[in-house]
């Protein structure tokens, strides 16, 4: 019998709580808005965040009052394609959990399975531990989790790692928060085989791919952040040109988009360097030009214009 | 004679027979810019009635360098403006009228390297028995750190001595052994042994413990070591008792410095009496024989106490540092002996930093870089109890020995209580600082908490809870923080 | 006997709620903080074993003591005590050292006193421990 339900019980049912003050207090909204500035869309991953940080919220101001419903479960999985924004969210994570008081630090370690699994024999459990004890009192971001495990290699040491993470897991989860994160059907392919693992999930946020009007604010905001603009036809070009490297094998999403910046910002310093380079003025340092953007082998021969758009990790 | 705002004479004009003002000769210059290689005292000027501060501070410039009080031609065989001393700068001291702070720069070439004796008798050997000058104090100085690399420094210091003795993360405490004389060696061992078996680090000598009809040096040392290595083994800590080597000559002091290293101990203990020359040669003999060495500021106060005149304690301090002593008396705020806690702060920190800022409030008058000269573990001692710990620990910080003399020996339940209260009430202290409690506020209830615990700690706090020592400082501070005015 | 070696070896036991609020002292300080044990506890003796090494860049407490418990899985009978490291330039050194495991009997030391000309005498320390070989030093009585 815990003991304080016992103190609960006492208290009478119309004890006011302040949910006003604490979620004042608290100074998540502060990140929140971080997080609404930082990145485009992502409309039912922000939805979630603040429903898991409301039901986190409320759970602390119970607890103020001796109603115990158990340690929450905090540890999550992200899924969704290449470039949409699974470790930035992640960090915000860390802050929002850390000001809820949930993690004791705010901060996060991100790694993947290399950095988790050894390469011989008894190699691996001092790895993982190592990389635990940098984490505690944060969140640890497993990217690509799924390549922890390989049922094809019995010489694999994924395996071991699984087994120290799942116990950390369940029996330290005060002291971490453990995200994974990774490709939608490959990780539910994992949790499938994994269903240790898949039980001490909580939440499963999906990201989906932004929409076309999506990757163009990210394209504007991007360059505003670097003080470029585009001209009028510039912005119509650059929407062609999403529409066509999106459907084009290995698209990152705003990985792709910011590659595209750079190339455009590569041709128009060109372009300047071409030109009549006595008679230029500020404003032709800060636009960039249809023909910056046209030039992109998108349109001329139809394939995709960056061979290493999508790098080994999905995350962005 | 030149009228006020005169400035030097040039040329052959100069050296003509007669007197002329100090402060034409040369030794006045406010456009000067001191060199880094120079080195600057900074002098608390009261001059006579009709003389200028000008004339007052070349003339201390004058007479601690070249001048003398009437021309001589023999000046024109050498650069002599080389050698000058220059006054460049005079302040006004605030709230005192009538005293000036006179900054005098002093070219490299005037000193021997590494000799304190000769920087003191060049700086301090002349120029206070002066008669223009009601009165002078030095109040600090600026060491180049070219000279400052013709140092030792201290032969251990405090990093050193932490490992030596393998004790961390705490002040080390000590006691001196009382009544302070009379005792017989076996007598005297015995309170040694029960101090350091109940809990302190250190015993000491006090100051004029040297050798006397009542004990001699030879047995004193033989019991001590003795009782030191009893109390090593009864609480499997390294302990040491200060030995005081001073003797009449330096013959007899090295002797006795010998017969301490071979009993084994590891700490030697000399009095600032012994002069600044002795006391460079036993810091040499301590580093080659792996020995720390602890000073006892024995005399400093007939000179350091008054505002007025006499040398600032923080310049002897700082000479130590460079002479090289392990363990300097520094001064405690709330003990016995004179000392604002600002003051001591300024003397805890040219003693402990490896560079020290300007810090008007604490009497720090100059940027000091100290460039490697080891850092010196200040002492604090005379009049202090446990029940003062948490002041203790927030004025002076966790690198310094707190010495409990008085406070170890007259404990009513026996030294060995007296000890162990001490070291209780520090550890506990010390404790609940990291854990980030406000030890100012919450000192007395965190040591009336541990004493539940323990019975002496209990008893000492009982019986000195009334023990202050509240009198108006002579020496304060001439820069203070003043709130202002809102309108 | 006990020794009382370290920083707060006059005070009662550490609970792992004290030890965790010393730890956090040191990381916050930014110190590397290694656990050590050994069963020669002679003053002289500096190295003790290392229970790995000293732990860099971590930002909570809980790594740490989870490290210390393992130490004291492994060796329940030893001495293990807990060490700052302080690499700023001027301290490069340990800045805090407490026991934070004590075998359940501790034998103690004894004087060894070698007598020399006059009346001096050349001391030295005996750890009854070492009397018998590592391995076997503490066993229950």
């Amino acid at each position: 019998m815990n003991p304080e339900n016992g103190i609960a019980q006492s208290l009478p049912d119309d004890t006011p709580v302040d949910l006003e003050g604490a979620f004042r207090d608290s100074r998540i909204q502060d990140v929140l808005d971080q997080l609404d500035r930082e990145l485009i869309g992502l409309k039912p991953v922000k939805t979630r965040i603040r429903e898991i940080a409301a039901l986190l919220l409320v759970d602390r101001l119970r607890s103020g009052l001796g109603l115990s419903s158990g340690a929450p479960s905090l540890h999550m999985s992200f899924t969704g394609n290449s470039g949409t924004g699974k470790t930035t969210v992640a960090m915000r994570m860390a802050e929002i959990l850390h000001r809820l008081g949930y993690v004791r630090n705010g901060h996060m370690v991100a790694v993947t399975r290399d950095d988790l699994v050894g390469q011989y024999i008894g190699h691996t459990a001092p790895k993982t531990k190592e990389v635990l004890k940098k984490a505690m009192g944060g969140v640890l971001f497993i990217d690509e989790a799924y390549y922890l495990y390989r049922t094809e290699n019995e010489r694999d040491y994924g395996q071991e790692a699984i087994e120290i993470l799942l116990q950390v897991m369940e029996n330290q989860r005060e002291d971490l928060v453990v995200i994974l994160a990774g490709y939608k059907d490959r990780m539910e392919e994992f949790f499938r085989s994994n269903p240790g693992m898949s039980s001490r999930i909580a939440h499963h946020l999906e990201f989906p791919d932004y929409s076309e009007q999506e990757l163009l604010a990210i394209a504007k905001l991007m360059l505003q952040q670097q003080q470029y603009h585009f001209s009028a036809p510039a912005e119509k070009a650059f929407q062609d040109y999403i529409l066509k490297r999106m459907h084009m094998p290995r698209f990152a999403n705003a990985r792709s988009i910011r590659n595209a910046i750079d190339r455009a910002r590569l041709r128009q310093a060109n372009r300047l360097f071409a030109s009549n380079r006595a008679k230029l003025t500020k404003k032709d340092l800060i636009t960039i030009e249809a023909e910056d953007i046209l030039a992109s082998r998108v349109f001329n021969d139809g394939v995709p214009d960056d061979k290493n758009a999508v790098k080994q990790t999905s995350a962005d | 004679m030149g009228g006020p705002g005169a400035g030097t004479i040039k040329g052959k004009e100069r050296y003509k027979a007669g007197v002329i003002p100090y402060k034409t000769m040369g030794y006045w210059e406010p456009s000067y810019t001191p060199k880094d290689t120079d080195l600057i005292a900074l002098f608390r000027v009261t001059p006579q009635d009709g003389v200028d501060p000008e004339e007052a501070a070349a003339a201390v410039a004058g007479e601690s360098s070249t001048a003398t009080w009437t021309v001589v031609w023999t000046d024109r065989l050498t650069a002599c403006e080389h050698y000058r001393a220059k006054a460049y700068r005079i302040d006004p001291v605030p709230n005192s009228p009538g005293q000036y702070f006179a900054y005098i720069a002093y070219d490299l070439d005037l000193f021997e390297p590494g000799s304190i004796a000769n920087l003191t008798a060049s700086i301090i050997g002349n120029v206070f028995g002066f008669k223009p000058l009601k009165a002078l104090r030095l109040e600090d100085m600026r060491m180049p750190v070219a000279y400052l690399k013709t140092f030792d420094g201290p032969p251990t210091g405090i990093v050193v001595e932490r490992e030596r003795l393998d004790k961390f993360g705490r002040p080390l405490l000590g006691a001196t052994t009382k009544p302070k004389l009379g005792l017989s060696g076996k007598n005297y061992g015995r309170v040694v042994y029960e101090a350091l078996k109940g809990g302190l680090d250190f015993v000491k000598d006090d100051e004029n413990i040297n050798s006397q009809p009542f004990m001699h040096w030879r047995d004193r040392y033989l019991y001590c070591m003795e009782a030191v290595n009893r109390a090593s083994a009864e609480t499997g800590e390294v302990k040491g008792h200060y030995l005081n080597i001073t003797a009449a000559t330096m013959e007899d002091m090295y002797e006795r410095a010998a017969f301490a290293k071979e009993l084994g101990s590891c700490i030697v203990m000399i009095d600032l009496v012994i002069g600044y020359t002795a006391i460079q040669s036993i810091s040499k003999w301590a580093r080659k024989n792996d020995m720390i060495l602890h000073l006892h500021r024995a005399g400093h106060a007939t000179y350091t106490r008054q505002k007025a005149h006499g040398v600032s304690f923080r310049v002897i301090c700082k000479w130590m540092r460079m002479a090289g002593v392990d363990h300097i008396h520094a001064g405690t705020v709330v003990g016995k002996l004179e000392g604002d806690p600002n003051m001591v702060q300024g003397y805890y920190n040219v003693l402990r930093e490896p560079h020290n800022d300007v810090d008007l409030q604490r009497g720090i008058f100059f940027e000091q870089d100290w460039v490697g000269l080891r850092k010196v573990m200040p002492v604090a001692s005379g009049g202090i109890h446990a029940g003062q710990m948490h002041q203790l620990i927030h004025y002076l910080g966790e690198d310094v020995v707190l010495q409990f003399g008085g406070g170890t020996i007259g404990h009513p339940m026996g030294v060995q209580a007296g000890a162990t209260a001490n070291r209780v009430a520090l550890e506990a202290i010390i404790q609940a600082r990291n854990e980030g409690k406000d030890i100012w506020n919450e000192g007395a209830q965190i040591l009336e908490t541990a004493a539940k615990a323990c019975a002496p700690l209990k008893a000492a706090l009982e019986v000195w809870k009334d023990i202050t020592f509240n009198y108006a400082s002579t020496d304060t501070a001439d820069f203070m923080p003043t709130p202002t005015v809102s309108v | 006997m006990r020794i009382t070696q370290g920083t707060f070896s006059f005070l009662p036991d550490f609970s792992d709620a004290e030890i965790r609020a010393q730890v956090a002292y040191c990381l916050k300080s930014r110190w590397a903080v290694s656990v050590e044990f050994t069963d020669d506890p002679h003053p002289r003796n500096f190295y003790w074993e290392m229970w790995g090494m000293p732990m860099f860049d971590i930002k909570d407490a809980a790594g740490i003591m989870y490290e210390i418990d393992q130490c004291r899985k492994a060796y329940p009978n030893h001495y293990i005590r807990v060490n700052a490291f302080d690499s700023t330039r001027g301290w490069e050194t340990v800045r805090l050292s407490f026991i934070v495991n004590r075998p359940k009997h501790e034998p103690g030391f004894q004087v060894l006193r070698q007598e020399g000309p006059g009346r001096s005498i050349r001391y030295t320390l005996h750890s009854y421990a070492t009397d018998k070989p590592k391995g076997g030093r503490y066993q229950e009585p």
